[in-house]
């Protein structure tokens, strides 16, 4: 009934409403004066979230990666690698949490399994095309100097394909974070808590979820940005500037 | 410290069901609804319970219940992308005269895109309220970094001796961009479009949380979601819209290139 009645009258969301109840405890008008957000629950939902994200992208990172790269080195398998890509783009997160969360269960495991899932297309199809699109010139001068083809693959064809692998997993991570937030659906309480349990944390909790979450995604986002910098070579730093 | 889990459970007594009464949920009309109260008076079609994943005789009965929300969200989705192509396009073009834009086009664009929109959708409802512009404007954000990558590249892919030609030609650097530029570019253009647009197909479903319809609106909401023949039923249309868009911008890119079509022959 309470929910009914909140939807009638008109939400009055407020960003300093919000930013009060990310660092003050705030008093819920629905469970009986208990207290609700604060600087400690919001910590709490941000480590649940990073670390069901970072599991998520690093299991993603550990399958979609070799095998992406192995396709990519023999040239086979392009129809596979990009077509997954590109349905794995079509499937709608809310859906795939939902159902999941009926068909396998509730938990940790599932969500970490289902967030890799979201992260492998990106990661598979990036990888492919990033070791596809090496010069073939450089691949054969690194096999007419006697390089085996996992030395081809590991000192000529990855240092190359960096910028486009970084690429998948910054989408991968774009996904992940963003469909760890819907999380509470399979029963883990990430920053979704706030967004989902409006009738409990009220609009300042909705509105104090949507900023930390956004937040934690540019976080992630710069982050890996860095790293991107860090393991592209310097030559292809170089001949990057100078195009 | 408490842990989140026993803030829910001191908070959420109604077990994680509370989680899932979303306020703006609670009109919707849940299709779930139906289901539970068809099956207390057992007029149910099929053996269909909580764990049974597909109910075909109520899909094919309650179909109509799905024309509405795959409507609102083919809207969403047709008005997002447009706007985002519009946008995208000025600013690539933008980026392609003025060089020195493109690290700030570039990181703005990439900013709009790693926010997650839901996260957006939420962040927009001080500033413009719960409904479908709330979501378009979030959508539209998203596709932005997708469409402007793809132009410029497309762009830039244009070998310097076709622009070579068609200055030794007479044409302005108007006539160059329009007539042999943008046309050369089409094939990036209409990639990126495609991405952008089935991605923007998927993330429409969580228009939802906007107030913006769609067809979130069958899949949230606590009866709902302990019904899996609406979540499975309302994810089949997704996939397939995303399939119907992707056909037809292949469609639009056989015939804005005929030139490739030639050579395929």
């Amino acid at each position: 009934m309470s929910a009914v009645i909140s939807f009638l009258t008109p939400a009055a969301y407020s960003f300093g409403g919000a930013f009060e109840f990310i660092f003050s405890e705030q008093t819920s008008n629905v469970t009986g004066g208990n207290k609700v957000g604060g600087i400690d629950q919001v910590l709490e939902l941000v480590a649940t979230q990073v670390e069901v994200s970072i599991l998520a992208l690093l299991l993603a990172l550990l399958i979609a990666l070799p095998v992406g790269l192995y396709f990519g080195h023999r040239g086979v398998g392009e129809l596979v690698a990009v077509g997954l890509g590109n349905a794995g783009r079509a499937i709608p997160e809310l859906a795939l949490i939902a159902l999941v969360a009926v068909v396998i269960g509730v938990g940790t495991g599932t969500l970490v399994l289902v967030l890799a899932v979201l992260g492998i297309p990106p990661i598979l199809t990036n990888a492919f095309t990033g070791v596809r699109q090496v010069d073939r010139a450089s691949v054969d001068a690194a096999r007419g100097s006697g390089m085996t083809e996992l030395q081809i693959l590991r000192k000529v064809e990855l240092p190359l394909a960096v910028p486009s692998i970084m690429q998948g997993v910054r989408g991968a991570s774009v996904n992940i974070i963003a469909t760890a937030t819907i999380a509470p659906l399979v029963g883990v309480a990430t920053l979704g808590e706030f967004i989902l349990g409006e009738n409990v944390y009220g609009e300042n909790g909705v509105l104090a979820g949507a900023i930390c979450t956004a937040i934690l995604a540019l976080i992630f986002e710069f982050g890996l940005a860095a790293l991107q910098r860090r393991l592209t070579s310097k030559g292809l730093k170089l001949q990057q500037a100078t195009n | 410290m408490m842990s989140a889990s026993e803030w829910s459970a001191k908070l959420m007594p109604v077990s994680a069901g509370a989680a899932f009464a979303h306020p703006s949920l609670a009109a919707v009309g849940e299709v779930g609804e139906g289901f539970f109260k068809e099956r207390t008076e057992g007029n149910l079609p099929c053996q269909a319970s909580e764990t049974h994943l597909f109910c075909g005789q109520w899909a094919i009965d309650h179909i109509d219940r799905y024309v509405t929300p795959t409507l609102e969200q083919l809207a969403l989705v047709a008005i997002s992308v447009v706007a985002g192509f519009v946008i995208a396009f000025a600013l690539a073009i933008l980026g392609h005269r003025v060089h020195w834009l493109r690290p700030p086009l570039l990181a703005g664009t990439g900013i709009l895109f790693a926010i997650p929109s839901l996260a957006f959708f939420l962040l927009l409802l001080p500033v413009t309220g719960r409904g479908n512009e709330t979501a378009i404007i979030a959508l539209t954000a998203y596709t932005l970094q997708i469409i402007y990558r793809n132009v410029v590249l497309g762009l830039d892919n244009v070998p310097a001796s076709a622009r070579d030609a068609a200055r030794g030609m007479g044409l302005t650097s108007r006539q160059i961009l329009w007539k042999v530029e943008v046309p050369m570019a089409v094939p990036e253009i209409i990639a990126g479009l495609r991405i952008a647009t089935v991605s923007t197909v998927a993330i429409a479903t969580l228009a939802v949380f906007a107030g913006g319809g769609g067809l979130g609106t069958q899949i949230l909401g606590e009866a709902n979601l302990k019904f899996p023949t609406t979540i499975v039923i309302s994810g089949v249309i997704v996939i397939l819209m995303a399939l119907l868009f992707d056909a037809i911008l292949l469609i639009a890119q056989r015939f804005l290139t005929p030139w490739r079509r030639v050579r395929a022959i």
